[in-house]
């Protein structure tokens, strides 16, 4: 059980000392490895805050511009450290501002814990200022939340906390605390949480499962990997890799599965789903053996479900049973952790290699790259491209960088093109489809991989959407690099507009201010390109800035991103234009 | 699989304050109606029991039925037909006592159907009715012509036919 981060030596239980709800939480923090925190301090959090202050050299508090910058900051840490995230506001709308980023944690998996203050419990229920019923508000879109209305309660309930966050398949924990249990002290030891009587993170291995599928992907003919991040939570990088090299098998990924290995790895076939590559899309639909790994199905994956993989008999490696013939039948499922079923997985595979089946995925890129990708990454018109500014920051960081993108055409240029040499480098909001996401999320990332770059791509208006974190970024001087693609559109609406609405372009165009000046408001080194010949200089200079670095780019006002599989189209009839 | 039926869902759980809506979110969120909803203690100490009916493919009762499972504190839910539990519901009615020596009929009615009289005063009785939906459908009828004062019924309570096997559930939790 590689995955249960918990370590035995690590529950040992702390000597027993009286002190008071809040300092309490501090200690729960320190002992779950907790450095970092993002937050927003108000009246009924103020007493947390004030044992923040006194703890300041042992906890990073980050002050965001707004709670929803919070969860965000917590989401882009937690994603590329692979630890629990850690978000902190006050009552009422401290805490309905987090709502936004705990949604988007549960759908992407992201391991979270959110911590809320609450009135004192005498006055629960009595429209007090500053009340809300934020556990009924969250219910629906968290893992796991809690009350604590007595100090006492606080060592098991945030034990427990980081316990349900991490493990298995992740997701956020929203901890509500009412003022007077942060005021009351008590007998504080604190003990990790192990086991919830109730609750199964991962799902026994069954070795017949895994012969199954073995015994299916060695007598398949022309077999593909669809895999997504559920190879990256497992942390199960190293066994997709070999099992992906001894099967011979063409490889392809949902948008949160990139980076799980590399992307010039030969086997790798790119991307699938709605603008994903034409060849993993078009050959869904005639492999025989679809092998799927740690991914969902999602439906801008699957296109139309009638339609998807009929031919093939399918594969379903999965933790979460409930997402085992959800939207695709399975003919085998393997349950598990990644990490466990892969590893029993590759002793059966067959060493393979399908050079026929590969040369298909070969052709139907040079298909798409005559098409689309030549024009996107050196384009010969005179108007920039978002793809040949990803092109350009992928030869100056050389692959290294952590890519944290918005949501728009820019987030669907970014996952295409973006170079990955190390895993969970690609941090952006998947299933919910959060805008303004990237600028918060970028801070966290930073902050959770400090020794590596960190380059957020957003569009004009996601970024508006957060915009007010730069002050979070001007204070705190994390170095990341901010790139806004500005074509002064919401361009994905616009594209779906001009495709589907007949080109009316109802509330989408933008009149924006001047992004560099406002950057430079924020005393953050910024410089605006709208000349090819200024491209390159201007990400080297970005990347190579010590502090944070603003850099916006004026691009093509009314290009498209492409291929695209229009909503409720089958994946085989990706459009190419 | 893709007729609709009516299946009783019994979901075992942890007692805790907020599960109720955190179970009735699922339904909810899909627009799916509760026909009724009981909650109560079970056999084992500390687990708490949902009983609820609703109407919906089984293809989708399978889906929800994973939903279910994948809460934190629930430990397990199932969901069966009808032939595969025994179940009821109750019911009370309060009726005027003076029906009760003017009308011959009623006790005629009360006597047939099976109904039991929980307690009567110069005011009113109080009637008590367990069995199936029919049953308290026409009792419910009958008793109409005379006029109720007051009447509820309870949601459906079940037991299944198989074994439950709760307890090796919870051994198996804690391993």
């Amino acid at each position: 059980m590689d995955t249960q981060t918990i370590k035995l030596q690590d529950t040992a239980v702390e000597a027993t000392q009286r002190i008071t709800g809040k300092e309490a939480i501090i200690k729960c923090l320190l002992a779950e490895g907790v450095d970092t925190l993002y937050g927003y301090p108000g009246g009924a959090i103020m007493p947390v805050y004030d044992e923040l202050y006194k703890y300041q050299d042992q906890l990073h508090h980050v002050l965001t511009r707004h709670e929803q910058g919070a969860t965000h900051a917590a989401q882009g840490y937690a994603r590329v450290s692979g630890k629990v995230g850690v978000a902190i506001a006050t009552s009422g709308p401290g805490a309905t501002n987090l709502i936004t980023g705990i949604a988007d944690a549960q759908i992407d998996s992201t391991p979270m814990v959110c911590i809320t203050g609450q009135v004192a419990s005498h006055l629960l229920g009595s429209d007090a200022f500053q009340e809300t019923d934020i556990i009924g508000i969250s219910t629906p879109v968290t893992k796991w939340n809690y009350q604590i209305t007595k100090a006492s309660e606080i060592p098991e309930v945030m034990a427990k906390a980081f316990y349900i966050a991490r493990s298995g398949r992740p997701g956020p924990v929203l901890i509500d605390i009412t003022k007077d249990a942060q005021f009351e002290e008590f007998d504080f030891a604190y003990k990790k949480c192990t086991a919830v009587r109730s609750y199964k993170p991962v799902p026994k291995l069954n070795p017949e499962s895994v012969q199954a599928a073995a015994a299916m992907i060695n007598a398949a003919k022309r077999p593909m990997i669809v895999w997504g991040q559920g190879v990256i939570l497992g942390k199960a990088e190293e066994e997709f890799k070999a099992v992906v090299e001894k099967s011979g098998i063409p490889a392809a990924w949902t948008i949160l599965g990139v980076s799980a290995i590399p992307t010039e790895h030969p086997l790798n076939v790119g991307m699938v789903g709605m603008h994903g590559n034409y060849g993993p899309n078009m050959l869904t639909n005639e492999c025989d053996v679809l092998i799927a790994i740690g991914m969902r199905f999602d439906d801008r994956v699957t296109g139309n479900l009638a339609t998807y993989a009929k031919q093939a008999k399918v594969i379903h490696f999965e933790i979460d049973p409930a997402e085992v013939n959800k939207n695709v039948n399975a003919d085998i499922a393997v349950l598990g952790d990644s990490k466990e079923t892969l590893a029993a997985l590759l002793p059966l595979l067959e060493q393979k290699e399908y050079p026929e089946w590969h040369n298909r995925f070969k052709e139907m890129y040079k298909i798409e790259y005559d098409k689309i990708i030549k024009n996107d990454l050196k384009p010969e018109k005179e108007g920039l491209t978002m793809g040949e500014v990803l092109e350009g920051i992928n030869t100056v960081s050389k692959g290294e960088a952590v890519i944290v993108s918005d949501v728009g055409q820019h987030q669907m240029i970014a996952c295409r093109y973006a170079k990955f040499n190390k895993s969970k480098s690609n941090v952006t909001s998947g299933g919910l489809g959060t805008m303004g996401f990237a600028l918060p999320a970028a801070i966290g990332a930073k902050m959770g991989a400090p020794e590596r770059p960190v380059v957020a791509i957003i569009g004009d208006g996601g970024y508006q959407m957060t915009i007010q974190e730069l002050g979070t970024i001007f204070q705190t001087k994390v170095p990341v690099k901010i790139v806004v693609l500005n074509n002064d559109f919401l361009g994905m609406v616009r594209q779906w507009q001009q495709l589907f609405f007949d080109r009316r372009y109802a509330s989408t165009e933008l009149i924006n201010p001047d992004f560099v000046a406002i950057a430079k408001g924020y005393y953050i080194d910024a410089q605006r390109v709208t000349k090819r010949e200024e491209l390159t200089g201007a990400i080297e200079e970005m990347i190579a800035a010590e502090g944070p670095y603003f850099l916006e780019v004026k691009v093509e006002k009314e290009d498209n991103v492409f291929p695209m599989i229009p909503t409720g189209a089958s994946v085989s009839d990706i459009r190419l234009e | 699989m893709s007729e609709i039926k009516t299946y009783t869902v019994s979901i075992y759980t942890e007692n805790n304050i907020g599960l109720l809506n955190r179970i009735s979110a699922i339904f909810q969120r899909r627009k799916i109606n509760i026909e009724s909803l009981n909650t109560s203690i079970s056999e084992i100490e500390g687990v708490s029991r949902f009983t609820i009916v609703i109407n919906l493919t089984e293809e989708r009762m399978k889906k929800i039925i994973g939903q279910l499972e994948k809460q934190v504190e629930v430990i397990k839910a199932f969901y069966h037909t009808d032939e595969e539990t025994i179940f009821l519901e109750t019911c009370l009615f309060k009726i005027k006592s003076d029906l009760l020596f003017e009308e011959r009929q009623i006790q005629n009615i009360i006597k047939e159907s099976n109904a039991r009289i929980v307690t009567v005063n110069k005011e009113f009785f109080v009637l008590e009715k367990a069995g199936r939906r029919s049953e308290i459908e026409l009792l419910y009828r009958e008793l109409s012509a005379f006029g109720i004062m007051q009447f509820v019924r309870s949601g459906r309570i079940a037991v299944t036919k198989d074994e439950m096997k709760i307890s090796t559930l919870l051994k198996e939790f804690a391993e």
